[in-house]
């Protein structure tokens, strides 16, 4: 897994949405062990104390569960993570759409560039 | 979470003109990774050296988990130096034994596994080793204390890139979620992904205490930019 992260935002949140994107995308499955927090900590180089509190984070939200003594796990629901996956493409459309505006390119035109790359 | 250490009022003035540190109050828990942060000349190295005992203070006190700076604060504490203090004409295996002597709680096995990762052999002296490899093995034996709190002044001063990583890494790696270390540095951008807080120091005095992601949340940019702008002259 490639950790790409973005220290403009808090990188906490930043973790748990990577997870969530692979576990939507199928690179972590229902039940699989996840690395340790440890493992995640030199990865993605940040505080380990930061994955500590993603992995809290994603196991209140029911995405992950841990077991005391073997570590972190995916829960057996994937919903959740995929709503995740869905809210972060819808705003990074919405993010597109406003940058061609800003460009001074109407939906109707944006809609023509993106079937053209598309193609 | 417990308190590791404790200024208050910490003030160090240098003849009558110059105030290093300017009543200082502060606070660190333990399980946390500080930055600690400013400009040259802002009281970083002066904080570090009376915490350490190699300065005493003005005015005010410094108590690290109960005790002032002393002999059984030293048991406590991991320092690195900003220049090293160790006899180049010594080898990487008297130096090894040299800290088993002095820290009961060195651990001499995971200094010579971590100096073999890096290809550096016990038998060498330590002047025959690049810069480099030097301050890696400095902050080699520092990180292979079971220390308490670890005061790593400038560790990534001078360092090339891959190194940089190996610094962070090794930090990440051998730090115990019950310690606390403390990095002064002026290279926010290099190391602020590992921070869990950072203190801006600006003419001896805190002007920020925050935890990062607060930072990042509270005005949408990192650290380093938020630098820049507080420092901006």
């Amino acid at each position: 897994m490639v950790w790409t992260l973005n220290k403009d935002r808090p990188l906490c949140p930043q973790i748990c949405e990577q997870i969530c994107v692979g576990i939507a995308g199928g690179e972590f499955q229902p039940d699989q062990r996840l690395m340790s927090v440890r493992e995640v900590a030199v990865a993605a180089g940040v505080n380990p104390n930061t994955v500590q509190r993603a992995f809290e984070e994603l196991e209140r939200s029911g995405i992950l569960y841990s077991v005391r003594g073997s570590g972190w796990f995916v829960g057996a629901d994937i919903s959740r993570a995929k709503a995740v996956l869905e809210a972060i493409i819808g705003e990074k459309t919405a993010a597109y759409f406003k940058e061609m505006a800003a460009l001074g390119v109407a939906p109707e035109a944006v809609k023509a560039y993106v079937k053209e790359w598309s193609e | 979470m417990s308190e590791i250490l404790r200024c208050e009022n910490l003030t160090k003035k240098y003849g009558a003109h110059t105030v290093a540190l300017d009543g200082l109050n502060l606070t660190l828990d333990s399980g946390k990774i500080v930055g600690l942060l400013g400009p040259n000349g802002s009281g970083k190295t002066t904080l570090i050296k009376i915490i350490n005992g190699l300065l005493t203070p003005s005015g005010g006190r410094v108590v690290i988990d109960g005790y002032a700076p002393g002999v059984e604060s030293k048991k406590l504490v991991a320092y690195l130096p900003d220049n090293s203090y160790l006899n180049s004409w010594m080898t990487i295996q008297q130096i090894v034994d040299y800290f088993a002597d002095f820290y009961e709680d060195f651990r001499p096995d995971l200094a010579l596994s971590m100096l073999e990762r890096l290809d550096i052999r016990p038998q060498r002296r330590l002047k025959t080793l690049s810069k480099g490899n030097k301050e890696k093995v400095c902050l080699i034996l520092v990180m292979a204390r079971n220390a308490k709190l670890y005061v790593l002044d400038e560790p990534i001063a001078g360092v090339d890139p891959a190194a940089r990583d190996y610094v962070i890494s090794t930090i990440i790696n051998n730090y115990n979620p019950d310690s606390t270390v403390l990095i002064s540095t002026h290279l926010i951008s290099d190391i602020e992904e590992i921070l869990d807080r950072v203190l801006f120091l600006k003419n001896g005095r805190l002007v920020l205490d925050q935890s990062v992601d607060e930072i990042r949340q509270e005005h949408g940019k990192s650290v380093d930019e938020l630098f820049r702008e507080v420092f901006r002259w």
